[in-house]
């Protein structure tokens, strides 16, 4: 296997967990959200590193340089590929942006090395490829928010049941897996499959099993949920854990629950009373459209729908960032009113807007394209029943301009103290708005990259469930309107 | 330099006039701590309205000179992968030319106005921002030769435009009329883009050419077949439904009379609300493949229409009289496109649009021009008893009253068995989870419940 010029991961992910170390041992907040920051931009820093190596070797998986962590384990644990590599930066700018937007008046309530943790933790999934060693990680990347709960003496049953429902059935799912055989196996038991199922909608947040996110955005601090939530490492370990060995049956049921989950999540966005829990329910509609992209394997789903991953980690990060930014002022945001915060804070209002509608896939911003291939691919799986997610698309939209409209209109609310957005903040949402107007407007080479992902992990399928070979039609030409054009057309006659 | 070229450069001038202003003013709202000044923003705003206005003249008259019917002006490939491709491509045509250029004349014509009427007006750098979107969302939408390009417009038109309806948005009555205004937007917009994959699925992508056929509008032929275009028809009639009020979303034409006079305009009386139409008279091709579907079209526009009239004979106010009357105008247009009347549904969409864009900026100034009136002939102006009801009964007249005051009770019905039932099932949803987890938590499971609305500035000094 190819190997990145530098060892990129290994870095990104000690930076992290040094950092964490350091800044747990510091008592003045001021002071250990400064060392934060440095740790979070130069984990930052690794992770677009990562990303360029990989892209510039045009290979479809490469391992880290100098192999420090194969020595000591004896096997090569972190690899970044196709799917993987925009990931890694997706999340690092996510921790690093939350960091930055944290306002002084949060700084004591905020874990700064649970955050760490977290970012070290959700970087390492992401790199990973062995499945005991995913399972590990997601188990242990549910500690930092349980820790900071039971730190803030918040109630933890609902969250606790669910995670740890969600690790035994992962390890009894991936347990009955290796029993059958492993991955190698192209059948496998419901003993196996089901429990795998179960685990993947508790991360998901898909409904049923979706109760542990409103809870978590209810009782920890809106940073802490918002990271835990927006990288979507559920949507990982349905790729890397069910895809390769669920039959395509599992994966169409999967499809049509969250299907489901799209459209219940966006009407019960409408009816939430308070900001957080809207943006709970607005961010599930969003993450069971990904899952459901990955689960109907078509090459048109599979490639919106990780389109939609990123889009969705970018815009929906913003938009959290921007609630936050506004609780931060108001405190716990009530949306049975209008609030009139339009004129102190016009900035945060345009990214508001920004943001939301580049999560609902509004023209120009980053969503768009992925949408349009999303709703192509699940309505050509499910003709009919594919149409429920234009509906919950336009649900979600509605529900943003109207918390739009509660939060920033009505008379204008008089204050004491100026409201204005501070240029942290500022830094923070325009820095993302400006991600999502610059891949909106130039999306090719997102799709692209996309699509090639969405070919690897069909031929990793493939490879292990059998059935027609998948084609590498991207090393092919085409012509101006997308149809494939065979290798000998190309050639000079 | 050949036409062609000519031809290309004059089309990017069309579409880069709008798309340069609104990033200007965007960006400038976005970046800078204060806003541009009020003389600057006009004369941008005059410069890009002028820039596209020339180029789509020079279009036409170098249209005419050449006996071109049909320019299409491929702007490139925005995505290609293998089965999907989005090609930014605009139609110069008989259809879309007089289209464009009667945005820039209108939009030329609200934006004057507008710098005055708006002028100190604490919003004025929000207003042009929206105004410019909407320009641009016109201009796509009315030169796009793919259908996803002109979602793409008829998204923009329709952000614009609730966000105009909210524009004085310290009132709550003008947010809650954006809101309505939008949810309705979003239905239409989720009509088309269902058109949109449709079409993607029977022909192989959006391209207009290739499901309307490669002839020059209005001659060219559907390349689909009759059950087809019935389908894709009707989605696309759903899509116009919601954007040019017809019956039943017949209620937020009134509503979006809240938003500033100059936007009331353009929007609702001219550009806007014809855009429906305007999509029915794209897809006419597909119309002459099924009898019903233009049956369809027909018998939406006449009842719309009639509805209309009724409706307006009621208001108490001028722009929700104007706007029932131009409601009234553009079922008609609706119902001449069902019937195949494309060159006189085209025409009337133009005078009507013009004609209507000079009543409502009149409308601030109604009773001074009836005072005037009324001193030039010396006396009150004679109120005759119509025609109509000399020859109905009071008790129908009564009811019809309470029919039109009512506007049709469209808007009751669409609240009491659409809306009310939809929020009640969620509510009651939201009621069993927090059953759930309170039952799991042991005790009170939210600490939303304890987020009291935000007191106002009288409750805070009390």
């Amino acid at each position: 296997m190819t190997d990145l010029h530098l060892p990129w991961l290994e870095a990104s992910i000690l930076i992290s967990l040094i950092g964490s170390l350091i800044v747990s041992r510091l008592r003045d907040s001021d002071e250990a959200r400064r060392w934060t920051l440095c740790f979070s931009g130069a984990t930052l820093v690794s992770s677009v590193g990562a990303w360029i190596d990989f892209h510039e070797l045009h290979v479809l998986q490469a391992d880290d340089a100098w192999h420090f962590l194969s020595y000591l384990v004896g096997r090569e644990l972190l690899i970044v590929d196709q799917l993987s590599a925009p990931l890694l930066p997706l999340v690092a700018l996510l921790f690093f942006l939350t960091t930055l937007a944290t306002l002084r008046t949060k700084i004591r309530r905020f874990s700064f090395a649970l955050t760490l943790l977290s970012e070290a933790i959700v970087l390492a999934t992401f790199s990973c490829k062995e499945p005991w060693g995913i399972i590990a990680l997601l188990s242990i990347g549910t500690i930092p928010p349980l820790l900071e709960l039971i730190n803030r003496g918040k109630p933890i049953r609902v969250f606790a049941f669910h995670m740890v429902l969600f690790i035994a059935m992962l390890v009894v799912g991936w347990w009955y897996v290796e029993v059958e055989g492993g991955a190698a196996q192209r059948v496998h038991s419901l003993w196996a499959i089901v429990p795998l199922l179960i685990a993947i909608f508790i991360r998901n947040g898909i409904a049923p099993f979706h109760l542990w996110m409103s809870d978590l955005f209810e009782h920890a601090t809106f940073g802490t949920a918002l990271l835990f939530v927006t990288p979507i490492v559920g949507a990982y370990a349905a790729v890397r854990l069910v895809l390769p060995v669920a039959p395509d049956w599992v994966l169409r049921s999967i499809g049509l629950i969250s299907l489901f989950t799209a459209v219940y999540a966006a009407g019960m966005a409408l009816v939430q009373r308070e900001a957080r829990r809207y943006f709970c329910y607005l961010f599930l509609s969003h993450s069971a459209f990904v899952l459901m992209g990955l689960e109907i394997v078509t090459k048109t789903a599979l490639t919106g729908a990780l389109c939609v991953w990123l889009s969705i980690g970018l815009s929906l990060g913003g938009f959290g960032l921007t609630i936050r930014a506004l609780e931060g002022r108001r405190g716990r945001l009530s949306l049975t009113d209008f609030k009139g915060l339009y004129e102190h804070t016009p900035a945060l209002a345009v990214c508001f807007l920004l943001t939301g509608l580049a999560s609902v896939g509004f023209p120009g911003t980053l969503g768009f394209i992925g949408t349009e291939l999303l709703v192509d691919g699940v309505v050509e799986a499910y003709p009919y029943i594919g149409i429920a997610i234009v509906l919950a698309g336009a649900l979600n939209g509605i529900g943003m301009v109207q918390t739009y409209f509660r939060l920033f209109t009505g008379t204008r609310y008089t204050s004491s103290v100026s409201l204005q957005i501070s240029p942290r903040e500022r830094f923070a949402v325009l820095a993302l708005a400006a991600l999502l107007l610059v891949g909106g407007l130039a999306p090719q080479s997102n799709v692209k990259s996309r699509f090639d992902a969405a070919e690897e992990i069909l031929i990793e399928r493939q490879a292990v469930s059998g059935g027609p070979p998948v084609e590498h039609e991207s090393e092919h030409g085409h012509d101006d309107h997308g149809e494939p054009v065979k290798a000998e057309e190309h050639m000079p006659h | 330099m050949s036409y062609d070229q000519i031809f290309h450069a004059l089309g990017l001038c069309v579409v880069g006039a709008p798309a340069v202003l609104f990033t200007i003013l965007g960006l400038s709202s976005l970046l800078l701590y204060r806003s541009l000044p009020e003389r600057t923003i006009t004369r941008i705003s005059q410069v890009a309205i002028m820039t596209g206005l020339v180029a789509s003249v020079a279009i036409l008259a170098m249209m005419l000179a050449l006996g071109r019917r049909h320019v299409p002006i491929a702007l490139g490939t925005w995505v290609l992968i293998p089965h999907y491709h989005f090609v930014v491509k605009f139609e110069f045509d008989r259809l879309s030319v007089p289209f464009a250029i009667l945005t820039f004349v209108l939009c030329g014509t609200i934006g004057a106005f507008a710098s005055r009427y708006m002028h100190r007006e604490p919003g004025y750098n929000r207003f042009f921002v929206l105004y410019s979107l909407f320009v641009l969302g016109m201009i796509v939408t009315s030169l796009s030769g793919t259908i996803e390009t002109l979602f793409s417009g008829w998204e923009m038109v329709g952000l614009s435009s609730a966000l105009l309806v909210a524009f004085f948005h310290e009132r709550p009555a003008p947010v809650r009329n954006g809101l309505r205004v939008w949810v309705v937007y979003r239905f239409s917009d989720a009509a088309l883009l269902v058109a949109s994959v449709v079409l993607h699925h029977l022909r192989g992508g959006g391209d207009f050419d290739k499901f309307l056929g490669s002839g020059p509008w209005p001659d060219g032929q559907a390349l689909v077949t009759g059950y087809e275009a019935l389908v894709v028809g009707l989605l696309l009639l759903a899509a116009a439904a919601g954007k040019s009020a017809l019956i039943p979303f017949s209620g937020w034409l009134p509503r979006a009379m809240e938003g500033p006079t100059p936007s009331s305009a353009v929007f609702y009386g001219a550009l806007s609300v014809h855009l429906g139409a305007f999509l029915l008279l794209r897809v006419s091709p597909l119309l002459e493949l099924s009898p019903l579907l233009c049956f369809c079209v027909v018998v939406l526009g006449l009842s719309t229409a009639l509805f209309a009239a009724i409706a307006g004979h009621a208001q108490t106010d001028i722009k929700s009289a104007l706007c029932f009357a131009s409601l009234t105008q553009v079922s008609i247009i609706v119902a001449e496109i069902g019937l195949g009347l494309r060159y006189i549904a085209l025409i009337h969409i133009l005078g009507h649009a013009c004609l209507r864009t000079l009543q409502f900026v009149r409308a601030p100034t109604l009773l001074q021009d009836r005072r005037i009136l009324e001193n030039a002939i010396g006396e009150r102006l004679p109120r005759m008893p119509g025609f109509w009801e000399r020859k109905i009964s009071e008790r129908t007249r009564i009811w019809l009253y309470r029919f039109a005051i009512e506007r049709g009770y469209l808007d009751s019905f669409l609240n009491d068995y659409i809306v009310a039932p939809f929020l009640r099932i969620f509510q009651w949803c939201d009621g069993f989870e927090r059953r759930s987890t309170d039952l799991i938590t042991g005790g009170k499971s939210r600490e939303s419940d304890r987020t009291e609305p935000a007191p106002g500035p009288l409750d805070e000094l009390l």
